[in-house]
């Protein structure tokens, strides 16, 4: 069930009836109101609707009055639903809160007997369902025996502002937070009252400040000039509507004071612009970065064209699914687990590889490249013949969904935020190994001059197939990574090949901080070009400039120093 | 003129008599040449990036054929399937289409799913007089002889769709995001023409922007989209998107919150199958225009599903609507087939053109003169089990429309394969067969 746990028919409920039925003749009414009361006069309750007392006892027992609003709803018109749903927002039912939540859900469905039920899980053939009137649980029904009761977009607004209206009386000040969020901009004459009189008392600054907006929102279309210092600076994009409809106005004083308002907004969205283009590109640069960096060893420091590096990222991204089927419902330890499973899995397929194939082809590139581009293939249609050519899907965990507004106008995506962090971390962690390790000082002795490391005692062999797990492995954390941005599929890694290598060239063969460097700002200016370029057309700008700048400085960004260079 | 060298041993079984009493004419057959099993050729590809769409269509057709088979086959001859991989690659489909017919003899052949791969083995079908039923909806512009479009053209998806934008939910603004290829900017184009002449939507109130296929990357994208929609005036997305880019495409709507009651995205290429990647808990209300959806609530559609879970053995799989329009286009020939009497490609196209097949919606697909079929369109709503809810359908069937009334170069033409005409681009206005290069020009200019 998607109800938040605060809302349990018990808490939420009895609190929503309650307020819904001293509120209800103000948030939806508009004709349609006439017919709730048409339709409740019609049930011969022997109760009004106006004394939230007598419908506090009377309602819960009174099941055929909620069958007929309930029944109200199974109508094929999606103008009739409306009004239905009015129906059902004005009547005192405590359950009115449950039913119009289930309905916005879709979860409110119609059995062949006739009883509407809920259902509580919605997938597979057959679903768990419980009675929508008693609340009792009725096992498990065929989707076939169900009727949903379907709603579109128009009644899924409806429900939400009604939902939120219901809310601002809400316990739960997360709830009246999104009530606000809700009611920006969706307050009319009937609201405008009783809203007033929720500011004055409401404890939480944020809602209040919200509500305030809200209310200011309505007074401005009223034409009250005094409404624009309450949306003075705000950057929510419902307030830039409402004002450039004011300066649209009748009243040329109001629309002046819109406008002012407004230029004052525009400023700081400008700021907010950039700082938001700066994000897109980091957060694209690290992709880059992440989808590099393994092959900045593998091609940088080893000197070996791996093609089948982007198939290297997919079998980690496909460990990444294969952890969250092994532990299903836990998405996000599964996405932890899979770092080290996704490295280790990359890594052993590296030494197959490495030891397979590329070892015996030992300084001839082309035969390299051609023979790794066998085995791209091959993988890949390993995994289309052994998994499935379909996508799989890969779960993002909770903590990792949505974004952090900072502001009205900016918000930073959380999993690319994550992804950002992510690709640091291995950076660093790639860094250490080089500088500080001795594995890190073997590979750079055994690649600035083999034979000489070889004499000193160090075994080339082994150093190469470690340096080449060392690769893949990080081209398997990339895929996890990624796993949470993109598609994980068999062509996941062609993707990325070529981004790969124009990285890791750009920045200067065998330097990692190159490879850094060139991600990050081929990101940034990728997404500076993209807004009046288009994003087929900054692609191939980006590549132009990428060819330009080889012709200029054929080794990349920071080419390697010294007689180990010249190689 | 490329009547099938099959036949000729036996030219006296002409039209005429294929379109004699189909009992008399089953044993005839039966008895004189065709025998063995009819062969049916599958021409989806199994691997490379198209896989990923393409493979449960072969499936689809396989499983259609088993279950011919077992109702006794067509003319009390078992089917056969003839698979063979074409490999995404455009290339190798006409070399493929061309070893279906020639050395397999197929009767039939089901296939492709991209308009490349369509043009790409339109001239091996002509040349060879083969049958091909195409089954994904497409940008139109064109009507072969020798195919049967049982997807949708525009005016069957795309036109519907943005009438309900615009009637159902007020939209005035709209931006157009497809990836770069012919379907979506001829779609777009068609729809830019639309929406200017019949809608009067305004320049400003357009906007159009293209991506790479396979594009990861929608930040930018999706707040300039934030940015057109938040100016005051009710605005839509109508996404013609391809694949796998998607996935990135609608997690980011989902990231940056852009909420299906702010801005809703009416999408022609996303289905039940490229949600199956997605969480779609945030994509709610989102919306698809199709001609069928797996939800969609007849017998019909149950027994499909059914049919294809235990097929599949899969619990969680899914159907689509080109499985829908394969189901009909394999109901529409084996029709032809049994009115006919025989798997002779020019009898079946004579008998094919007003057979009349149930589709899986509850309503019944129609083979028009243009090759095209008749289908309701729908209009759905994506749920958070990854499923649509069907929010409106046109009242009746929609004929598909070979030539869009929105082109310059296409108003005037008709497309009609009965005799006398039997012409695919017939110009109304000068009343000749081939009397525009539409076709070429709208080529031409996509090709810029």
């Amino acid at each position: 069930m998607r109800y938040p746990p605060m809302l349990g028919p018990a808490t939420a409920g009895a609190r929503a009836g309650t307020d819904a039925a001293e509120d209800e003749r103000t948030s939806q009414s508009r004709g349609s109101w006439l017919l709730a009361l048409a339709l409740s006069l019609v049930l011969v309750l022997g109760l009004s609707i106006t004394t939230p007392a007598a419908a506090q006892e009377a309602a819960p027992n009174d099941d055929v009055a909620a069958m007929t609003l309930l029944e109200a709803l199974d109508v094929d018109s999606f103008p009739a639903k409306g009004d239905a749903i009015d129906a059902i927002v004005h009547s005192d039912d405590p359950r009115a809160r449950d039913w119009l939540q289930a309905l916005l859900d879709g979860r409110l469905q119609r059995a062949g007997d006739g009883r509407f039920v809920v259902v509580l899980d919605n997938t597979g053939r057959d679903w768990p369902v419980q009675d929508a009137l008693s609340g009792e649980p009725l096992g498990q029904m065929s989707r076939r025996e169900l009727d949903r009761i379907g709603i579109n977009n128009a009644l899924r607004n409806q429900l939400r502002s009604a939902i939120a209206v219901v809310d601002l009386y809400a316990a739960d000040v997360g709830l009246r937070r999104a009530s606000a969020e809700r009611l920006l901009g969706e307050v009319d004459g009937d609201l405008a009252g009783p809203l007033a009189e929720v500011i004055e008392e409401e404890p939480d600054a944020r809602v209040r400040g919200r509500l305030v907006q809200a209310l200011a929102i309505y007074r401005l279309e009223q034409g009250e000039l005094e409404a624009i210092d309450d949306l003075q600076g705000s950057l929510h994009s419902r307030v830039r509507v409402a004002l450039n409809r004011a300066t649209n106005g009748d009243d040329p004083i109001v629309a002046d004071a819109a406008r002012e308002a407004l230029n004052g907004i525009e400023q700081m969205l400008k700021v907010n612009r950039a700082a938001e283009t700066l994000y897109f590109g980091l957060s694209l640069g690290s992709v880059l970065v992440l989808a590099a960096i393994g092959l900045a060893i593998t091609f940088g420091v080893m000197g070996v064209i791996n093609m089948a590096h982007g198939e290297l990222i997919m079998l980690g991204a496909y460990t990444t699914w294969a952890m969250q089927q092994l532990l299903p419902g836990q998405p996000g330890l599964a996405l932890i687990l899979a770092i080290p499973a996704g490295f280790m899995v990359a890594a052993l397929a590296g030494i197959a590889i490495e030891r397979g194939v590329i070892q015996f082809l030992k300084g001839r590139p082309l035969e390299t490249l051609l023979a790794t581009f066998g085995i791209s293939l091959i993988l890949q249609q390993l995994v289309r013949t052994g998994i499935s050519p379909l996508n799989r899907t890969v779960i993002t965990p909770e903590w990792m969904s949505g974004s952090i507004a900072v502001n009205d106008a900016l918000s930073l995506t959380l999993n690319r935020m994550y992804v950002l962090g992510f690709a640091l971390v291995v950076f660093a962690a790639l860094m250490l190994i080089m500088r500080r390790t001795r594995l890190g000082l073997e590979v750079r002795a055994v690649t600035q001059n083999r034979a000489m490391a070889r004499s000193m005692g160090i075994r080339a062999t082994r150093v190469d197939i470690l340096t080449f797990a060392l690769g893949s492995g990080v081209a398997g954390l990339a895929g996890v990574a990624l796993s949470q941005l993109t598609n994980v599929g068999p062509n996941l890694g062609q993707n990325y090949i070529i981004d790969s290598f124009m990285v890791v060239v750009f920045g200067g063969v065998g330097n990692l901080w190159g490879t850094l460097v060139a991600g990050l700002s081929l990101g940034v200016i990728n997404q500076v070009l993209e807004p009046w370029a288009g994003a087929v057309m900054a692609k191939i700008i980006v590549l132009v400039f990428i060819i330009l700048f080889i012709q200029k400085r054929p080794r990349g960004l920071f080419p390697q120093k010294g007689r180990a260079a010249e190689g | 003129m490329n009547a099938s060298r099959r036949i000729m041993p036996f030219p006296f079984r002409s039209t005429t008599l294929a379109l004699m009493a189909a009992v008399s004419l089953a044993s005839a057959s039966q008895a004189l040449a065709e025998e063995g099993p009819i062969k049916v050729g599958i021409l989806h590809s199994l691997s490379g990036t198209m896989a990923i769409s393409e493979s449960t269509l072969k499936d689809t057709v396989e499983m259609l054929i088993a279950q011919q088979n077992e109702q006794g086959g067509l003319l009390g001859r078992q089917l056969e399937a003839v698979v063979v991989d074409p490999a995404s690659n455009w290339p190798l489909f006409a070399e493929r289409a061309r070893e279906l017919l020639e050395q397999h003899q197929v009767d039939v052949v089901f296939g492709n799913w991209t308009s490349v791969s369509r043009k790409a083995v339109l001239p091996v079908f002509e040349e060879l007089n083969g049958l091909l039923f195409y089954p994904v909806q497409y940008e139109g512009e064109e009507s072969s002889e020798n195919v049967f479009y049982t997807g949708a053209a525009p005016n069957q998806q795309a036109i519907p769709a943005v009438d309900y934008l615009i009637n159902e939910m007020g939209i005035e603004r709209f931006a157009l995001l497809g990836t770069d290829y012919v379907y979506p900017r001829t779609t777009n184009r068609i729809l830019e023409a639309y929406l200017k002449e019949e809608h009067g939507v305004a320049d400003d109130d357009i906007m159009i922007n293209y991506t790479p296929f396979g594009h990861s990357d929608w930040q930018n994208i999706v707040a300039e989209v934030r940015r057109f929609g938040s100016e005051g005036k009710p605005t839509a997305v109508v996404s013609t998107i391809n694949g796998d880019a998607n996935v990135p495409f609608y997690r980011e709507l989902g990231n940056q919150g852009v909420d299906a009651g702010d801005i809703p995205v009416i999408a022609f290429s996303v289905g039940e199958q490229e949600l199956t990647g997605v969480d779609t808990a945030p994509l709610v209300g989102h919306l698809a225009a199709w001609n069928y959806f797996m939800s969609v609530d007849t017998d019909a559609n149950y027994d499909f599903i059914d049919a294809w879970i235990e097929w599949t053995g899969d619990e969680e799989a899914v159907t689509n609507d080109p499985m829908e329009a394969h189901y009909i286009g394999f109901n529409m020939w084996a029709e032809a087939v049994r009115k006919a009497g025989t798997t002779d490609p020019d009898a079946i196209k004579d008998a094919i053109i007003g057979v009349v097949v149930p589709n899986l919606s509850g309503s019944y697909a129609a083979m028009m003169p243009n090759h095209h079929i008749t289908k309701p369109v729908l209009i759905g709503e994506i749920q958070d089990n990854g499923q649509f809810d069907i929010v409106w359908q046109t009242p009746s069937t929609v004929a598909g429309d070979a030539w869009s009334d929105y082109l310059p170069g296409s108003r005037d033409l008709m497309a009609d394969w009965q005799a006398p005409m039997r012409c695919g681009n017939f110009n109304v206005a000068t009343g000749r067969c081939g009397g525009s290069t539409a076709a070429e020009e709208a080529e031409a200019a996509l090709a810029e």
